[in-house]
C-alpha cells in the first residue's frame, strides 16, 4: 500500500470533503439548482407519464402507478448502498460527516420503501386482486423496510453519538446482502410480482411511449433524493456541530470569518 | 493508507463478507422452498405436499375456461407447458384474469388432482404496451399464422401434385 501513502497529497479532498462545514456550505450552493431540477423533473414526469403517456393494453390506467411504484423502489435500494457505504467510510475514517450522511439516509430510505409497498399494494389489489402477499419479492422489501427502521433505531438507542454510530453502521453493512436478494428475488422464486421491465442488460420491455416518462421520473427521483438527503445532512450537522463557532455565528446572523 | 485505518478497511469487508455467505447460505437452503406456488408439472410429480393448502400457478390454457350459468362456480385449467392442472373456483375473478395469462390459485388438491382453490389471484408479466400497439402485433401475428396455413395447404397440395 506504499503507493496510497505516497498519494497522500491528493487524499486532502477526501479529507475536505470531511469537514461539516465545508460540505454544509457547497450544498447551500447546489441546493436551489438540484430543488430545481428535481421539481423540473417530477412535474415533466408526472404530467408526461400519468396525462400523456398512452394506457397499457391489459391493465388499462391502472399501470400508471408504475411512474411512482418503480422509481420508488429503484431509489430505495440505491439508497441502502449509500447509507452502507456513508457507514463503511465512518467506520474506517472514523469520519463524523459520513455518519450524519448516513443517519439522514435511514429515515428517507425508509419513506421511499414504504412508498414502494404501499404503492405496491394499490395497485396489487386491481391486477393481482390483492393488496398484500408473503411471496419473496414482497417479504423481502418488507425486510428492507425494518432495516432502514432498525437502523435509524439504533441510532436512537445508545446516550453517546459514537456508539449508535457504529452499531448503526454495522447493521447498515449486514444488510447490504438483502439488496441484490430483493433484485435477483423474481428471477430465482416463483413469485406473483412479475420479473424486472427494466434491465441493464437488455432493452426495456416496455413501449417507448411509455418508457420514457418513466426514465424521466427515475432522473427526477434521484435528483430529489439528493436534494433530502443534503437536507437532512444540513440539520443533521447544524444539530451535533451546535457548539462550534461557525455554527453559532451562522445561527445568530453575525458575521462569518 | 494509515495502517489503522486499514485495518478497519478489513473489518467493514469482514463483516460484509461474513453477512454475505451467512445469508447466502440460508437463501441456498431454503432454496425452492420460498417459491410462492407450485407448478402443474410439481404437483402431477407428487412434489407439492397432499392434502393441505397450497398454491399452483401457471398460464390458463385457452379455451379452458367454463363458468356455471346460475352460480359463481368457474372452472379452467393451468399449464406450465409439460403438464395441466384443472382448478375450479366459486367466486369472483380479478380483472386481468384471463385465457392465455398466468394466475395463480390457492387450495387443495383434492383425489382427483383438481384444485379446489378458495382464492384466485392473476400474475401479470413485465410487458407494457399501448393497445393500438397490442391491436397492431396481434393483427400482424393473425396474418402471420394466416399465412403460414395458406403455405402448408401450398405445400400440401405440391406434395399431392408431385404424386
Amino acid at each position: 500500500m506504499n503507493w496510497l501513502t505516497n498519494w497522500s497529497p491528493s487524499w486532502q479532498w477526501f479529507h475536505r470533503l470531511g469537514s461539516p462545514r465545508w460540505f454544509y456550505q457547497t450544498t447551500g450552493r447546489w441546493l436551489p439548482w438540484l430543488s430545481l431540477l428535481a421539481l423540473a423533473l417530477l412535474g415533466t414526469g408526472l404530467v408526461w407519464g400519468l396525462g400523456f403517456a398512452p394506457q397499457d393494453a391489459k391493465q388499462g390506467n391502472s399501470f400508471r402507478i408504475i411512474y411512482l411504484h418503480v422509481p420508488a423502489s429503484f431509489l430505495a435500494l440505491a439508497g441502502y448502498y449509500i447509507m452502507a457505504i456513508a457507514g463503511a467510510v465512518g467506520l474506517i475514517w472514523k469520519m463524523k460527516l459520513s455518519y450524519m450522511v448516513m443517519k439522514s439516509a435511514a429515515p428517507i430510505g425508509a419513506v421511499l420503501t414504504f412508498l414502494a409497498l404501499f404503492t405496491g399494494a394499490v395497485w396489487g389489489k386491481p391486477t393481482w386482486g390483492t393488496y398484500w402477499v408473503w411471496d419473496a419479492r414482497i417479504t423481502s422489501m418488507l425486510i428492507l423496510l425494518f432495516l432502514y427502521l432498525g437502523v435509524l433505531a439504533l441510532q436512537y438507542a445508545f446516550q453517546s453519538n459514537e456508539a449508535g454510530n457504529k452499531a448503526s453502521a454495522i447493521l447498515a453493512l449486514v444488510g447490504t446482502v438483502n439488496i441484490p436478494i430483493i433484485y435477483k428475488s423474481v428471477d430465482w422464486w416463483y413469485t406473483l410480482h412479475q420479473p424486472a421491465t427494466i434491465k441493464l442488460t437488455s432493452a426495456p420491455s416496455m413501449h417507448p411511449d411509455m418508457f420514457q416518462p418513466l426514465l424521466v421520473m427515475i432522473l427526477g427521483f434521484y435528483c430529489f433524493y439528493v436534494v433530502a438527503l443534503f437536507l437532512f445532512t444540513r440539520a443533521e450537522i447544524l444539530r451535533r456541530e451546535r457548539k462550534t463557532t461557525w455554527v453559532k455565528e451562522l445561527v445568530l446572523g453575525e458575521p462569518q470569518s | 493508507m494509515h495502517p489503522l485505518r486499514k485495518q478497519r478497511l478489513q473489518q467493514v469487508i469482514l463483516i460484509v463478507v461474513a453477512a454475505t455467505v451467512v445469508v447466502g447460505l440460508v437463501v441456498y437452503m431454503l432454496g425452492q422452498n420460498a417459491n410462492y406456488f407450485y407448478t402443474p408439472s410439481q404437483i402431477a410429480a407428487g412434489e407439492s405436499p397432499k392434502g393441505v393448502f397450497i398454491r399452483a400457478g401457471g398460464m390458463v390454457v385457452e379455451g379452458s375456461v367454463e363458468r356455471a350459468p346460475d352460480s359463481l362456480d368457474v372452472q379452467f385449467s393451468v399449464t406450465d407447458g409439460a403438464s395441466i392442472l384443472v382448478i375450479q373456483h366459486s367466486g369472483i375473478l380479478p380483472d386481468l384474469f384471463d385465457e392465455g395469462e398466468a394466475a395463480i390459485a390457492a387450495g387443495i388438491v383434492d383425489e382427483n388432482l383438481v384444485l379446489q382453490a378458495t382464492e384466485v389471484l392473476a400474475k401479470h408479466d413485465e410487458k407494457y404496451t399501448p393497445p393500438e400497439v397490442a391491436d397492431a402485433m396481434n393483427q400482424a401475428y393473425e396474418r402471420k399464422q394466416e399465412q403460414k396455413q395458406e403455405q402448408k395447404q401450398e405445400y400440401k397440395q405440391k406434395q399431392q401434385g408431385a404424386q
